[in-house]
């Protein structure tokens, strides 16, 4: 068989796909991927083709999800999780280095790099632009070893949404729902009546050399059709919309706006969105020595912007309301965030929202200030 | 491994910024009650990067934890670092508590320092706050030492307390200088004290500069570099010429912990100096 290459399209049945995860597990890959579990689709490492939500979806609303049974067999019948890709390039902690007693003195011993690569399986089109956002976050002008260690081996196995979540607003953020370029393999899930089977788009050298582990056959000239319908029909069933346009200046101009005041009145500071969050990289480190004083660690762990000592200086938090603190998480995400790192931290896979206990919608949010920008607080507390 | 991978830098492997190098303590003064300058050298020997006025190093202390510190040393001299640190937290405390012979570590220097270029020939005024003076020290001494480049030189140190003034030695050798005025003044003060007693912004209209060729540097607590600025501004020194050093959270110094956000800016990348032109509207808001 001629090896395959970058931009091929192949077609690989439904029957064959636990060659495709054998073909992962053989090329050394720790496989990770999506997974039932504690009644959510979250992500977890993939020993066994039925550790895949098989027959499983979601329902999700803003402040609710369910899991739910499809009436099909579908693989990847559902959409966004509790849980983002981050938590393995950045993980929720991680031990960034140990200090060792020497005498009067101490050593660094920085941690070492992981050396078994990850298969990212079922990367959806936001998770992808997520991916995109946070490489530009840890590769400014100091790299992080972790991220960097993690992230250089890591294999994309991009997965197309077959439909959208009533909190999806992937097609309003320009992120989804087609997958462009940014992956290493891309699967098409195909649901059309005819066999149960996957188109794969090969986006990488790497990617074409674990499909050609694999029985495929090239691609029926009608299963990029019944592809694009897929991402067609996904794009027109978007749960919510978010116009972007004027959007960083509109937040940043807009410091006193009484909508702050507003959502900061339903605002627990629970920090749930910004766990949920793909591109959410705030962190802390601490400190962690040992009993007899001869080790201490230095940690890493995910932070959040809605906690008090986030901004602690001198005894006080900067930012002691809570609206001051949803405008800042707003405010980054989808303003400052332009600035920083050239595109809005919104990817629009809508977590935010569906994870937040007392309903927020960003979305909702961002239009209630586009609809009167120049709104003038009239009671409760001064800007 | 894939066609497009901007996470992978050119180069092979950077050096991980996460690393304190160890440095002996050579030296430990005591300034005031609860601030010491402590004196540092590499342990393995090899010289100190240098590093431009305005600074600042991650300073760690074994097994407590990391923090930001300004370098308060002659930055003609980077293989004796400075740091002055007031014991105000746990971690600043125990780095207040190190002896000479003891081992810290030291990563950096961070930040954009002082823009002294901008202050070629040019009056120079300088206003510090309390502890905001160890981070001016560094472009008081380059001035200092090329003298000839720069116009009057116009220093404000303010403290709450006349116990609270750090360098006290060398402010006095400084005020016995004919080159350079120093105006210093205390919020509060016993009978005591002769000198000044006021904010430094009461001082201002007794330096002698000549406002619209005039850069400023201020450094000290947020509310007096704000109504310093605003003043300098009023008596027509350029926005864009006053230079404000900002103080934030900071767990990283290096861009990415997010902690130091202060609008658009990491203070800690971005920063920590800036011009008062940027960070007016910022300034004027709470909470931000």
């Amino acid at each position: 068989m001629t090896p395959s290459v970058v931009g091929d399209r192949r077609t690989l049945l439904r029957s064959d796909f636990p060659q495709f995860l054998r073909a992962l597990w053989n090329g050394g890959y720790r496989v990770v991927g999506p997974t039932v579990r504690d009644g959510a689709i979250v992500l977890g490492e993939l020993r066994e083709e039925a550790d895949l939500p098989i027959g499983w979806t979601e329902r999700q609303e803003a402040g609710t999800y369910r899991l739910a049974p499809r009436e099909d067999a579908a693989l990847f019948g559902f959409t966004t999780g509790p849980h983002s890709w981050k938590k393995y390039l950045f993980p929720p902690r991680e031990r960034l280095w140990t200090a060792e007693a020497e005498g009067s003195s101490f050593r660094v011993v920085p941690e070492p790099s992981d050396p078994v690569p990850y298969a990212f399986l079922g990367m959806r089109a936001c998770d992808l632009a997520a991916l995109q956002i946070t490489d530009r976050v840890f590769d400014r002008a100091v790299a992080d070893p972790g991220y960097h260690g993690r992230r250089a081996r890591a294999l994309r196995i991009a997965v197309v949404c077959g439909h959208a979540a009533p909190t999806c607003f992937c097609v309003s953020m320009g992120t989804g729902p087609g997958v462009g370029r940014d992956h290493d393999l891309k699967l098409t899930e195909l649901l059309d009546g005819g066999p149960h089977r996957f188109l794969v788009e090969i986006g990488s050298s790497v990617g074409a050399a674990v499909l050609d582990r694999v029985p495929t056959r090239p691609a029926a000239s009608a299963d990029p059709t019944a592809a694009e319908q897929v991402v067609a029909r996904t794009a027109a069933g978007m749960g919510r919309h978010l116009d972007p346009t004027g959007v960083r200046d509109l937040l940043l101009g807009h410091p006193d706006h009484p909508r702050w005041t507003v959502v900061a009145a339903r605002c627990l500071g629970c920090t749930n969105c910004t766990m949920a969050c793909p591109t959410c990289f705030c962190s802390t480190t601490e400190e962690i020595p040992d009993l007899y004083g001869d080790r201490s660690e230095k940690w890493r762990r995910w932070d959040s912007c809605f906690n008090l000592e986030f901004s602690h200086l001198h005894g006080h938090p900067v930012r002691p309301s809570g609206r001051s603190r949803y405008r800042q998480w707003l405010t980054h995400k989808l303003a400052s965030w332009h600035d920083q790192f050239g595109s809005s931290g919104c990817v629009g896979c809508g977590r935010c929202i569906t994870w937040c206990p007392v309903q927020i919608d960003l979305t909702e949010e961002v239009r209630a200030m586009q609809a009167d920008p120049d709104a003038v607080q009239t009671t409760g507390a001064p800007p | 491994m894939s066609t497009v991978d901007s996470a992978v830098p050119a180069g092979g492997v950077p050096p991980n910024p996460w690393l304190p190098r160890p440095f002996r303590v050579e030296e430990r003064v005591a300034e005031t009650g609860d601030t010491v300058t402590l004196c540092l050298r590499p342990e393995d020997g090899t010289a100190p990067p240098p590093f431009a006025p305005g600074q600042f190093n991650m300073v760690y202390r074994f097994g407590v934890g990391e923090v930001a510190v300004s370098i308060s040393g002659d930055p003609a001299r980077p293989e004796e670092l400075r740091h002055t640190v007031r014991a105000a937290g746990k971690i600043s405390e125990s780095l207040a508590g190190a002896a000479p012979g003891e081992t810290v570590g030291v990563r950096g220097p961070y930040g954009t320092g002082w823009p002294m270029e901008r202050l070629a020939g040019r009056d120079v005024v300088v206003v510090a706050g309390g502890l905001g003076l160890p981070p001016l020290r560094p472009a008081l001494l380059e001035i200092l030492a090329h003298r000839e480049r720069y116009g009057r030189l116009e220093v404000i140190y303010g403290a709450r307390s006349p116990p609270d003034l750090v360098y006290y030695d060398e402010v006095q050798t400084w005020r016995r200088r004919s080159d350079l005025r120093i105006q210093v003044t205390v919020d509060a003060a016993g009978r005591e004290w002769y000198g000044d007693v006021g904010l430094v912004t009461a001082r201002l209209p007794d330096a002698r500069f000549d406002p619209p060729r005039t850069g400023a540097l201020l450094c000290g607590p947020e509310i007096m570099m704000r109504l310093t600025a605003r003043a300098l501004e009023q008596a027509g020194v350029p926005a864009d010429r006053i230079f404000l050093s900002m103080e934030r959270n900071m767990k990283c110094g290096i861009g990415s912990c997010g902690h130091c956000q202060f609008g658009q800016s990491f203070v800690c990348r971005d920063g920590p100096v800036f011009p008062y032109s940027a960070l007016r509207d910022r300034l004027d808001r709470r909470e931000i």
